[in-house]
């Protein structure tokens, strides 16, 4: 559906983008599915074309576009029908190096974004831990300041391109102050003595992309790694967030748009009692059904693009479109396999991958049930005396 | 503060005008009007007076010369009244008897029937429907034959909006032998001709303020002039009004679910249990967020759709989605509402039991939910012509 918010210019990107996935991407799924990780001359190839630094400024060898044609790229991304690519670009592009970008001095930048946006370093985000998810302030791993130095402990999990990064933003405790005041980002190299990766974690399905369990032992980060102010980490990564979940809503859409289209066209080749299975009343209607729920996900995911591309606050939209999108890509995504009938529940049919995929859309930057926690603050549901919808 | 590119700080300003005149003139009359199964006609003229019936129509025919969004906010706030019955009326007025006038209706159609409606002198109707024929709109049989300068219509329609007492209905009917959807065209019958007869007054589940009619045509003489267009075309003229009447319904569908959660919610917040308000309750407070946030999901996409329409655009499928998206979203948002008042949401006194009798009909009306499936799925290409 075309939407007002693409102009000209992001529709001729997108069909560059579609070219480049169809060609160097989709073929090879199957492939970096098997082998559970994604090889780094993708990065290095997206790096040439400049997809990793889209809304980065041009000084680091980003493209000085902004959050509207890096959205053109995640959709695109995800249609190559593996979540897993989409992860691990997505968390390069979109929750690892944005602290970078936004934080970071100059030196840091130099350092660690223009690398990540020529594809020659991998980046990941660290912040969930074996005993704190969601809870971000419970977070146990410390950073204790020892002359220009910070000794990092503790271990993390869950992370995305934990096994073959170069470098970790790491979110560590480094006070006793006040919860939400006592936690700080720092970018670590993970060659540096103490770090170290545990095991490279087994999923139900973003399988291309590489998950890993990390540990830092007495680990030595020098001061000018530390990202930002002291103790503001914990701001900085609520900030994030926002991105980090409308990346996930964006390519929930894409991936169920996919979905739609596997099911559409099987539906209208696969013929029993004498005709194609699409003319069957209630598998159009299911079909139809997807496309709204795709739909409805869509325009209040854009509209929070739209918002956050101007600067604007979105915790409230960006929250609903990953709580809307997240359930609505599982939704579509096991009526697609239903559509699909015996076939759909074959490894070899990719129906399967989106449906194991779209699973953690609503588990992977906060569940559902945290976006409606941080939905009833937004909405006062529970403030009194507030008696204003 | 705008919403680009929909709404400008106009647009809001109409919105508080709109929302502070039926706080005071609607809203505290809806219990009366729901228990007379009509609302007075002076309200339509109250309206006319206010600019409110002509918002998005151009100034030439008496409108105020807005855009459609200026349509959008009217039909939204008009939801928010405490019933759908009133607001379906009016929009039968702005939005479905009246939008084809203006598209394929000449000068002097527009003097004697355009005019007055917007100015809430006539209170208009739209007959499509019939006892055989509801989205079946090809096998229409109200017959219209050319007698010298005159038609004369034979036949009936059914669920007829306003038709009770409407001043004229925008009718269409079969004006030559061609079946199927050749041979329809529209004709503007002033209701107070010989021939035509309310055979009932109908009886309904909700949208209770609004009187809906079973009207008769018996060998009903009207001028050759009131042919609304080209002869032959009215089905494709109807299927255009269709569109905007399936857009404002959307619309209306926003508003009303937004009333039942504001509703649910100062409830919620105010209703104790167990020491403490439920809305502290954890299940309660996320089934809040979700309304909502189901709200603001269709709300987007139905502006964005909108948006289209208002540039000339007809995207029937995205409009039929946005339909049916919004009509389910209502009734759910209404349905839940009620389970959050408990007891006291199946009580009569409280207005929720009574949108959620009124939001059943948004799944029905201006074609049923699985009539906008069909229609979505053939321009998927899931089903043959």
């Amino acid at each position: 559906m075309a939407h007002w918010m693409f102009q000209e210019h992001h529709e001729m990107f997108r069909k560059s983008v579609k070219k480049f996935v169809e060609k160097e991407i989709t073929p090879y799924v199957e492939e970096w599915e098997e082998n559970e990780e994604v090889p780094k001359k993708l990065f290095e190839r997206l790096g040439e074309l400049g997809y990793l630094g889209i809304k980065y400024p041009k000084e680091y060898g980003g493209l000085g576009l902004d959050f509207i044609m890096e959205s053109v790229f995640i959709e695109e991304l995800a249609k190559c029908g593996s979540g897993g690519v989409g992860a691990a670009i997505g968390a390069h592009i979109g929750i690892a190096t944005p602290p970078i970008w936004r934080w970071g001095t100059h030196e840091q930048k130099k350092k660690y974004l223009t690398p990540a946006i020529q594809g020659k370093m991998i980046a990941a985000l660290a912040i969930t831990e074996p005993n704190a998810g969601s809870d971000v302030s419970s977070i146990e791993t410390r950073a204790e300041r020892h002359g220009d130095c910070y000794v990092l402990n503790g271990s993390k999990t869950f992370i995305t391109n934990g096994v073959n990064a170069d470098y970790v933003v790491i979110a560590a405790k480094t006070g006793d102050g006040p919860r939400h005041h006592n936690v700080s980002l720092f970018i670590v190299e993970t060659r540096w003595d103490g770090f170290s990766v545990g095991k490279k974690l087994d999923k139900l399905g973003w399988r291309s992309s590489d998950t890993g369990e990390l540990y830092f032992e007495n680990v030595k980060v020098p001061k000018e790694n530390l990202l930002g102010n002291e103790n503001e980490g914990f701001r900085y990564i609520m900030q994030n967030f926002q991105w980090e979940r409308l990346v996930m809503a964006l390519s929930s859409v894409a991936l169920a748009e996919k979905a739609l289209e596997d099911s559409i066209r099987y539906s209208k080749e696969r013929v029993q009692f004498g005709k194609p299975i699409c003319q069957f009343q209630v598998l159009r209607h299911k079909m139809v059904d997807m496309a709204i729920d795709i739909e409805k996900a869509r325009h209040i995911t854009y509209r929070a693009i739209y918002l956050y591309n101007q600067g604007k606050g979105v915790t409230t939209e960006a929250t609903m479109a990953k709580a809307y999108a997240g359930e609505m890509v599982s939704r579509v995504c096991d009526q697609a396999v239903q559509i699909h009938g015996g076939n759909g529940y074959m490894l070899e049919f990719p129906v399967q991958r989106y449906w194991r995929d779209a699973r953690i859309q609503s588990i992977g930057g906060g569940t559902t049930q945290i976006m409606r926690e941080i939905l009833v603050k937004r909405l006062e549901i529970m403030q009194e005396g507030s008696p204003e919808a | 503060m705008g919403y680009e590119p929909y709404f400008t700080i106009e647009h809001e300003m109409l919105r508080k005008a709109v929302r502070s005149f039926i706080e005071k003139e609607i809203t505290p009359y809806v219990e009366l009007w729901e228990q007379s199964g009509e609302f007075p006609k002076e309200i339509i003229k109250r309206m006319g007076d206010l600019g409110f019936l002509g918002l998005r129509y151009p100034k030439e025919v008496g409108g105020q010369g807005w855009d459609y969004f200026a349509g959008i906010v009217f039909a939204e706030e008009m939801a928010r009244c405490g019933c759908g019955g009133v607001p379906m009326a009016v929009a039968v007025q702005t939005d479905m008897a009246t939008p084809p006038i203006m598209q394929f209706g000449n000068e002097d159609q527009k003097e004697r029937f355009l005019k007055p409606a917007i100015k809430g002198e006539k209170l208009a109707a739209i007959g499509i429907t019939e006892p055989n024929h509801g989205s079946d709109v090809a096998s229409i049989q109200t017959r219209a034959y050319r007698d010298g300068n005159e038609w004369v219509i034979n036949g009936s329609k059914m669920f007829i909006t306003n038709g009770p007492r409407a001043d004229f209905i925008t009718l269409v009917v079969r004006t030559s032998d061609q079946t199927g959807h050749k041979g329809l065209s529209l004709i503007l019958v002033e209701m107070d001709r010989p021939g035509i007869s309310i055979s009932r007054k109908l009886n309904k589940v909700g949208m209770r303020s609004s009187d809906t009619a079973e009207i008769v045509f018996d060998h009903v003489r009207v001028p050759y002039e009131n042919l609304l267009g080209e002869e032959g075309n009215g089905f494709k003229q109807i299927m255009w009004e269709l569109q905007g009447e399936r857009l404002i319904s959307a619309a209306a569908a926003i508003g009303i679910a937004e009333y039942a959660y504001e509703f649910a919610y100062r409830y919620a917040k105010e209703r104790k249990q167990f020491g403490k308000p439920i809305a502290h309750f954890q299940v309660i407070s996320h089934l809040l967020a979700e309304m909502k946030t189901e709200i603001e999901v269709c709300r987007e996409m139905t502006y964005a759709v909108a948006y289209r329409f208002s540039r000339g655009e007809v995207p029937s499928k995205e409009i039929s989605m946005v339909k049916l998206a919004c009509a389910q979203m209502a009734h759910w948002v209404a349905d839940r509402a009620l389970q959050i008042c408990g007891g006291n949401g199946y009580m009569m006194e409280f207005p929720i039991q009574r949108i959620w009798r009124d939001t059943r009909l948004y799944r029905i009306g201006a074609g049923t939910d699985e009539i906008m499936k069909e229609i979505i799925a053939k321009q998927m290409g899931l089903q043959d012509d």
